[in-house]
């Protein structure tokens, strides 16, 4: 990457573009790093909490005698009894998306109905977590049932039980983006080709590596509350507790230690949390949670859950005019944090990458007695994602052409950025003819296709498919204002501050707050470049409100085209400070001057040179500043960005289909991605790798599966089947970069993309494996029996 | 995912675990690797009073070959099965089998014993002494006894030991001719959906989560015997077997399974 103000001279090595291991894995791989449930502070008390086993009944009371006899329990507390503790407050759902959306009050403990399986119902205080777990377990529930709500559509039919009676609906709100309805319908009525699709997008469990903890201490003199949460948002979270609980802003600091990935599902204020916060301040002593594996299948919001109707209407050729949407959108029983704005994020790209002219898209989301949905991997995104490239393959059958020329046909020209999107976006920069030429160079398609049509000649019982998959999300959501017209409750800036230390060794301190990505490692590249010093002597803080007080941290794929920003911005901040102070020392106007090697010197006489160290220990002692400079050398910077960017790219994923069993092998899988100006190379292929993996997930392995009762049964990795390393396939990664535009650095985000890519791609595979057999489609995940059934089905056999 | 409470006591020989389960009675259960038992306790799908560790009594540890037989020592793990050259030579099919138990974690705790006294119907290695036709001896208060493996898995879950008695070794007649081993499953560390061993050309045919024990398919070897091929001997391999349906596979996919492996089964291991 170049940086674009300091042009480097030939002998300054540049850290950023090159990989460079992760600072964080020692602490990590070794054990040291300290996640919640390694910390444990005097006089805590254990938490456990009795949750519901039925997806909607009255509770008609809550018996704790037994657990009070088990050695240890000190108390149990029914919702009624805790209900004090909050008053009115109840949990908080910051994106309202429209004004009459529906949010029912969404309490910590339900009281009176339970309205989901693993709805908290009572709470157990004890002396540790195996007493509170033993204690959990024998408190006896009376429950009376009521109908369940579980399926998104029966939801929305006639006569259908209600979720929340008082609402008189089981919708919570209808958002439409449809900028010219009549155009719309005349591309459709003039159309030489119509595509109708209908997807379902299975609900998924978050399930990262580390479930969620909390640990709540109070500083009783002042009235002080430390949260220590396994949370992405620290610094959200904080303002949340205080507005949640009434607790002074100033008097809570909240500190999320290591946190073993989130993928979203940490992007929360969760019950626990509010839990722990408030019973720590009434009682004057620590109050903590751990969840377990099963209780995060229902306890922790799930992703995905939606019901996609997708059209294309298109000219003979392929050319497609207008796209119409009509989503249902599961909920759950409550609004977590951002539940309502998931759909939304997917709302501005069900036209993929593609120039199209006319734009519908209609959500309507519905309440079911299950657990709350929220932000997942891609959040929106791999969903729209998911659609338009699923039709896009059936147009290309339809028209007649392969399915990489049915996109290059759509393709966004590279010449047209910025380009303005029928949706309203305007998309910064890309070349997606180039990616998708790259990606089927890669991928050797026409051995490939070769081979396939050996094999369908053959009749053998292993086909090949191949399956593309081409995509643009948006990231770094922002700016605010734009974030305001979407009643999003939150900015889109990030801060940073650059604070050099008396021997020249630097301080970052972020408001983005990681949870796995590596912050610490592409932060101190960044800033390592720009001042010319070893990346190991610039330290990256984070993560705690007391030492990054200011931040909107980390989801969404915007830490560095945001918080990276911040970074790249203050340390510029730091330099321009630093320049003064060299041209003070050498008696030289600062336009004269130039940083080359981490020393500043008149242009072109580097014997005459103040270098970086000199400069800091300056800047420290004040014994010789320019007149009227405040001493030392830092500087903050609040970012917040003129525009989203847009990552994009194409995956290529060759499967084999067993056809006898139904089982499904990814032979090969090509991604090439343009995530702008890449700061870490390595980072961004592990992003990849991971990402691919879980959108490979969602296609062949994963599902949050509930019983028409409402009762979940995948609650163990057992059972809910979250790939390993042995069935990751073997990844051919190339990049193509078109700098962004939007922010200094031409960076875009790599978070999300492999989750978004893949998911498409291995579903298109397996399609095109089974076109010559009569299968047209596969439902999600595609496991050996479903794909079994579906050749059956399309051979007229018994499904 | 917290177990209930429980007492642990280390056995020192297998005599002392046998006399320490004779004391618990029927609440007590031995401990060996404890890959299967405690995921199991951790649910609360088991709650025993009282944990008997076995695990250190290395003196289990062995595989030895003599005069045609092969014995196994019941503490010896799955790594070791997998990685024994001895083995490989004289018993292949249970090395093979061994190397596709769970995650290299599990078969580096995992028993042989443990995997046979579990009973799993899913589980890998039942299937395979099965089809070895593997004697089983198993030590209690009044000395050894042996067991054949057709005789040992009583049902789902249960075996044909007494409380106070344990595995202390697994014989198999020694050879190398015609054997294969099928495991279908979605991802690599996870149990059966179905699988199928083949000893001996063909002599010794099991079945993997086809019913509540691993399962002898006497119905395929018999066609076999009488000279039938694969696939004609295949496509009786589920006759009469009612398996259970779950998340991966409703009982008619299982039974389509149990024929498309065991003829591929059965071609590997050199049926025609």
């Amino acid at each position: 990457m170049t940086m674009t103000d300091e042009p480097a001279t030939a002998e300054q090595v540049s850290h950023t573009g090159r990989p460079r291991l992760r600072r964080e894995d020692p602490a990590l791989l070794t054990g040291e790093a300290q996640f919640i449930d390694d910390m444990s502070l005097h006089g805590e008390i254990w938490v456990g909490i009795v949750r519901s086993t039925e997806a909607h009944a009255t509770i008609l009371g809550v018996d704790g005698s037994a657990a009070l006899e088990i050695d240890g329990v000190t108390e149990v507390l029914s919702g009624a009894d805790l209900a004090p503790l909050w008053g009115e407050g109840a949990l908080p759902c910051a994106w309202p998306v429209t004004d009459d959306m529906r949010n029912p009050a969404h309490l910590p403990v339900a009281v009176g109905v339970a309205k989901y399986v693993g709805d908290a119902v009572a709470v157990v205080l004890a002396e540790s977590r195996y007493a509170a777990a033993d204690g959990a377990a024998a408190v006896s529930v009376d429950y009376d049932p009521l109908p369940a709500v579980v399926d998104i559509e029966a939801a929305v039919a006639e006569g259908a039980p209600l979720v929340h009676e008082e609402l008189g609906t089981n919708e919570s709100y209808t958002w439409p983006l449809i900028p010219d309805p009549e155009a719309v319908d005349e591309a459709f009525a003039d159309a030489a080709h119509v595509v109708s699709e209908r997807y379902v997008q299975q609900r998924l469990i978050p399930a990262p590596m580390e479930p969620r903890g909390v640990i709540a201490a109070p500083g009783v003199a002042n009235g002080e509350l430390t949260l220590y949460s396994a949370t992405q948002i620290p610094h959200i979270l904080k303002v949340m507790t205080a507005v949640t609980l009434g607790i002074p802003e100033h008097k809570i600091r909240v500190v999320a230690p290591s946190v073993g990935g989130g993928f979203g599902c940490k992007l929360n204020v969760y019950a626990e949390e509010i839990l722990c916060c408030a019973l720590a301040m009434e009682r004057g002593v620590p109050v903590r949670w751990t969840e377990g594996r099963s209780e995060a299948a229902t306890a922790t919001i799930q992703g995905r859950g939606q019901v996609q109707h997708i059209e294309l209407a298109a000219d003979a050729d392929g050319k497609v005019q207008a796209v119409r949407v009509k989503l249902l959108a599961d909920m759950g029983a409550y609004l977590q944090l951002v539940t309502p704005g998931v759909p939304l994020l997917g709302g501005f790209l069900y036209h993929g990458c593609y120039d199209i002219a006319h734009y519908s898209f209609e959500c309507t989301s519905v309440f079911t007695n299950k657990t709350p949905t929220d932000a997942y991997r891609g959040a929106g995104r791999p969903e729209a994602t998911y659609a338009v490239e699923r039709a896009m393959d059936s147009l290309a059958v339809a028209v007649g052409v392969a399915p990489e020329e049915i996109r290059s046909r759509n393709f966004i020209a590279a010449d047209a950025f910025p380009y303005e999107s029928c949706a309203g976006l305007v998309f910064d920069s890309g070349d997606y003819q180039a990616v998708l030429d790259k990606a089927v160079e890669l991928a050797d398609l026409e051995t490939v296709r070769a081979e396939q049509a050996r094999r369908r000649t053959d009749g053998s019982n292993r086909q090949i498919g191949i399956g593309f998959s081409s995509y643009v999300e948006m990231c770094g959501l922002a700016p605010s204002r734009v974030l305001a017209s979407l009643n999003y409750g939150a900015g889109g800036w990030e801060a940073a501050t650059v604070r050099v230390l008396p021997t020249a060794k630097v301080q970052v301190i972020t408001g983005s707050t990681p949870h796995g990505q590596g912050h610490e490692t592409s932060w101190s590249m960044i800033v390592a470049d720009k001042l010319g010093i070893d990346p190991d002597d610039v330290e990256v803080l984070h993560s705690d409100t007391a030492i990054s007080p200011t931040g909107l941290d980390t989801y969404g794929s915007r830490s560095l085209s945001v918080g990276g920003t911040a970074v790249f911005m203050a340390t510029d901040k730091v330099l321009d400070k630093a320049r003064l102070i060299a041209a003070h020392q050498l008696e030289a106007n600062e336009d004269d001057l130039e940083y080359v090697d981490g020393a500043f010197q008149v242009k072109g006489t580097p014997a005459a040179a103040v270098p970086f160290a000199a400069i800091a220990f300056a800047a420290f002692t004040a014994h010789d500043l320019p007149d009227g400079m405040e001493p030392n050398l830092e500087a903050h910077v609040t970012y917040d960005p003129p525009n989203f960017t847009f990552p994009n790219g194409t995956h290529i994923a060759v499967v084999e289909v067993d056809t006898d069993t139904g089982d499904v092998a990814v032979v090969d899988y090509v991604a090439v991605d343009d995530c702008g100006n890449q700061v870490n190379p390595m980072i961004v292929e592990g992003q990849v790798h991971g990402g691919v993996l879980q959108g490979a997930a969602q296609a062949l392995y994963e599902d949050a599966v509930y019983n028409d009762d409402g009762q979940i049964v995948t609650v163990n990795l057992g059972d809910y089947l979250v790939p390993s390393a042995a069935e990751a396939p073997a990844y051919r990664l190339a990049g193509h970069v078109t700098p962004s535009p939007t922010n200094p650095m031409g960076v875009k985000g790599v978070g999300e993309a492999g989750t978004i890519a893949a998911t498409p791609a291995v579903i298109n595979a397996v399609v095109d494996a089974l076109r010559p057999a009569g299968v047209t489609d596969v439902t999600m995940p595609a496991s050996p029996q479903t794909v079994w059934r579906a050749i059956n089905e399309a051979r007229g056999g018994a499904s | 995912m917290i177990p209930a409470s429980f007492d642990y006591v280390v056995a020192e020989s297998a005599e002392h675990a046998v006399a320490l389960l004779a004391e618990h009675g029927d609440e007590a259960k031995l401990l060996a690797g404890g890959h299967s038992l405690i995921p199991m306790m951790r649910f609360r799908l088991a709650t025993p009073t009282v944990l008997v560790d076995v695990g250190r009594l290395h003196d289990l540890r062995y595989i030895d070959a003599d005069n045609g037989t092969v014995s196994i020592g019941a503490l010896t793990r799955h790594s070791e099965l997998e990685h024994s050259a001895l083995l490989a030579e004289s018993a292949p099919l249970l090395a093979s089998v061994a190397a596709l138990v769970g995650d290299p974690a599990v078969r580096h705790r995992g028993t042989l014993g443990g995997t046979l006294a579990h009973a799993d119907p899913a589980s890998d290695l039942p299937a395979a002494v099965l089809a070895l036709g593997a004697t089983i001896v198993a030590r209690g208060p009044g000395g050894d006894r042996e067991i054949a493996a057709s005789d040992f898995f009583a049902g789902y879950f249960e075996s044909a030991l007494a409380h106070d008695e344990m595995i202390v070794e697994v014989r198999v007649a020694a050879g190398d001719g015609g054997w294969n081993y099928q495991k279908f499953n979605r991802r690599a560390q996870d149990w059966a959906i179905v699988g199928v061993a083949v000893a001996d050309a063909g002599a010794g045919v099991s079945l993997v989560n086809m019913g509540s024990t691993p399962l002898r398919a006497s119905a395929v070897e018999a066609a076999v015997a009488a000279g039938a091929s694969a696939a004609d001997a295949a496509a009786v391999a589920a006759d009469g077997l009612q398996p259970p349906s779950d998340l991966n596979a409703d009982a008619d996919y299982r039974c389509h399974l149990a024929r498309v492996f065991t003829e591929r089964a059965l071609k590997s291991a050199g049926v025609a």
